[in-house]
């Protein structure tokens, strides 16, 4: 393979993600504010009849945010930055582009299906894994696609040192692919039955116990490997890109990949403190959850400290900005976990708000911020234009901050008091409080909560539009920016 | 000794011995950067230097890939 001159990076993929990434953060985030509101309001719940229901549209809120924001974003910056930090080209391989395309159809066809079968009430009641078995198989397609596609990528590379990025990105396909494909083992029950009942119902092939321990295994690694390991990959490649400074430490980087995956993997009985899974398995979970804030913290500080003397650009570059918040969300939220995961704490927060509201803080602080700086960061570069407007980012920046404060505060505030109420006895042994009694106290923080997710929905459309200003009308660029991302 | 044991076990000394290859390349890392077998911060470049036809950096050995190509 020669080098060309006139040869370039061919982002069609990585811009047909970038639209699946907008619509799909729109739809979810849009869903979360309404089921935020029903709980601060439940006559919210009839509007739309059974389709309307919290119990039939939370599902869909997490599929969206998971499967179609979360994954088009990994997969737009994965097509985007896997070509640039293998020095290689989609376009060298018309095989590569092929898989790749698919890749996108496959995916936004079986993602709009997967919308309406939720939407619907199919469901395996599992939770994160709510598609029933015939979406199950065309995910393995999809995933089996992309890893061609990245595969293939690394066959032709010119450089032959796998950035950390890529790292982060192949145990993201590893470790789905083993999490998703044990956890949706599953009896379709049309098939065994003689053909009674609905085809797309099926039963999980694991039971009691068993299936609580494959769930939560699945359920926590697949924040682990979903909104943890790309979400790293993306950091290592757009800050140090951004900023123009090459990674604090690159050892670091590396003896925290390691350490990451070596840990995640065991963390997962954490979610099943006082159940009735074996005592020591639930010390481990505890224990390793704890040991978990090392890794996280040593990718998080490195990304910190790769600011180290440019600070200055904080105050200057809005993605800069949204990427610092986000590594500072990341650790935030990789501290609350592990304390959340100690058996005392867990007696507390076990099933109360303080649950969604850390899994908020990680994700609207850590992921949402970091996939949009991402996008925001490779607009110019894939539409040849600068970004539309530097004060809309910087008044979206704020407000979609404000949001994440009030919403994790509020749930801190909500998750304590309920925990605390539940347990709270008279002198003779008798639960002071009744489940009603708690909503009461708690539906102010339902409101705030719901107000948070206005705010930042409003962000999100804010972004959404930027960016749309971006491809379409704003100003174009003779060249290719550096590092700095040039915006109006 | 029943399957449940040997379990036990198994997990217990796998734990044992991936802490010890964890520990072990830690030390590797450092090791041989200080002994100046090994440069992984020059790998920190690829996000920089990302263009097409922009020189690889190809590897973690201190020698630049320029000298490596004419000392072959």
């Amino acid at each position: 393979m020669q080098s060309n001159a006139a040869l370039e990076y061919d982002y069609s993929v990585a811009k047909l993600f970038t639209y699946t990434t907008i619509l799909f953060g729109f739809l979810g985030m849009l869903i979360g504010t309404l089921i935020a509101a029903q709980l601060a309001f439940p006559e919210l719940n009839y509007l739309l009849g059974e389709y309307g229901t919290f119990s039939r549209l939370r599902p869909l809120h997490t599929n969206i945010v998971i499967y179609g924001f979360t994954l088009s974003g990994v997969w737009a910056t994965f097509y985007y930055s896997g070509q640039r930090v293998l020095k290689v080209s989609m376009a060298e391989s018309k095989f590569i582009m092929a898989v790749g395309k698919i890749h996108f159809w496959l995916y936004f066809v079986a993602a709009l299906a997967a919308v309406v079968s939720l939407l619907l009430g199919f469901t395996q009641s599992k939770e994160y894994a709510q598609m029933e078995w015939p979406f199950d198989i065309v995910v393995v397609l999809i995933w089996v696609l992309w890893g061609i596609a990245m595969f293939g990528l690394i066959g032709i590379r010119r450089e032959k040192a796998l950035y950390i990025s890529m790292w982060y990105y192949i145990a993201c396909f590893l470790g789905i692919a083993m999490l998703y494909l044990f956890n949706n083992m599953s009896v379709p029950t049309y098939f065994v039955s003689g053909n009674v009942g609905n085809i797309l119902h099926s039963v999980s092939m694991y039971s009691g116990t068993n299936d609580a321990l494959v769930q939560w295994w699945f359920g926590h690694n697949a924040v682990a490997f979903g909104f943890t390991v790309p979400i790293v990959a993306m950091i290592y490649y757009f800050l140090p890109k951004e900023s123009g400074q090459a990674v604090y430490s690159y050892k670091l980087s590396l003896l925290s990949f390691w350490g990451l995956m070596f840990v995640y993997l065991w963390a997962g009985s954490h979610h099943l403190l006082w159940s009735t899974v074996p005592d020591w398995m639930q010390t481990m979970g505890s224990v390793f959850s704890v040991v978990l804030i090392l890794p996280s913290w040593g990718s998080a500080i490195n990304m910190l400290l790769t600011m180290k003397g440019e600070w200055n650009q904080l105050t200057e570059n809005p993605l800069i900005k949204f990427m610092v918040l986000a590594s500072t969300f990341y650790m935030l939220s990789t501290l609350e976990g592990p304390i959340q995961a100690i058996k005392s704490v867990n007696a507390i927060a076990h099933f109360t708000d303080w649950i969604p509201g850390h899994v908020h803080d990680g994700v609207l602080g850590w992921v949402v911020f970091m996939i949009m700086a991402a996008l925001f960061h490779m607009a110019p570069r894939m539409f040849k234009r600068e970004i539309y407007s530097k004060k809309l980012m910087e008044a979206q920046f704020w407000l979609q901050t404000t949001a994440v404060v009030l919403y994790f505060t509020s749930m801190w505030i909500a998750g304590i008091t309920q925990g605390m109420m539940w347990r709270a006895v008279d002198e003779y042994g008798n639960l002071m409080y009744s489940f009603i009694d708690t909503v009461t106290v708690l539906h102010p923080y339902y409101a705030i909560r719901a107000l948070a997710g206005v705010l930042y929905l409003t962000g999100f459309l804010m972004f959404a539009y930027n960016m749309f200003k971006t491809m379409t009308s704003s100003r174009e660029l003779s060249e290719e920016p550096q590092f700095r991302s040039p915006m109006a | 000794m029943g399957i449940r044991e040997l379990q036990g076990y198994a997990s217990f000394f796998m734990t044992i011995f991936l802490v010890v290859m964890l520990y072990g390349y830690i030390v590797y890392l450092y090791r041989s950067e200080k002994k100046g077998k090994k440069d992984y911060e020059k790998l920190g470049k690829i996000a920089l230097d990302d263009e097409l036809d922009s020189t690889p950096i190809n590897t973690s050995d201190p020698l630049p890939t320029d000298n490596k190509e004419q000392n072959k």
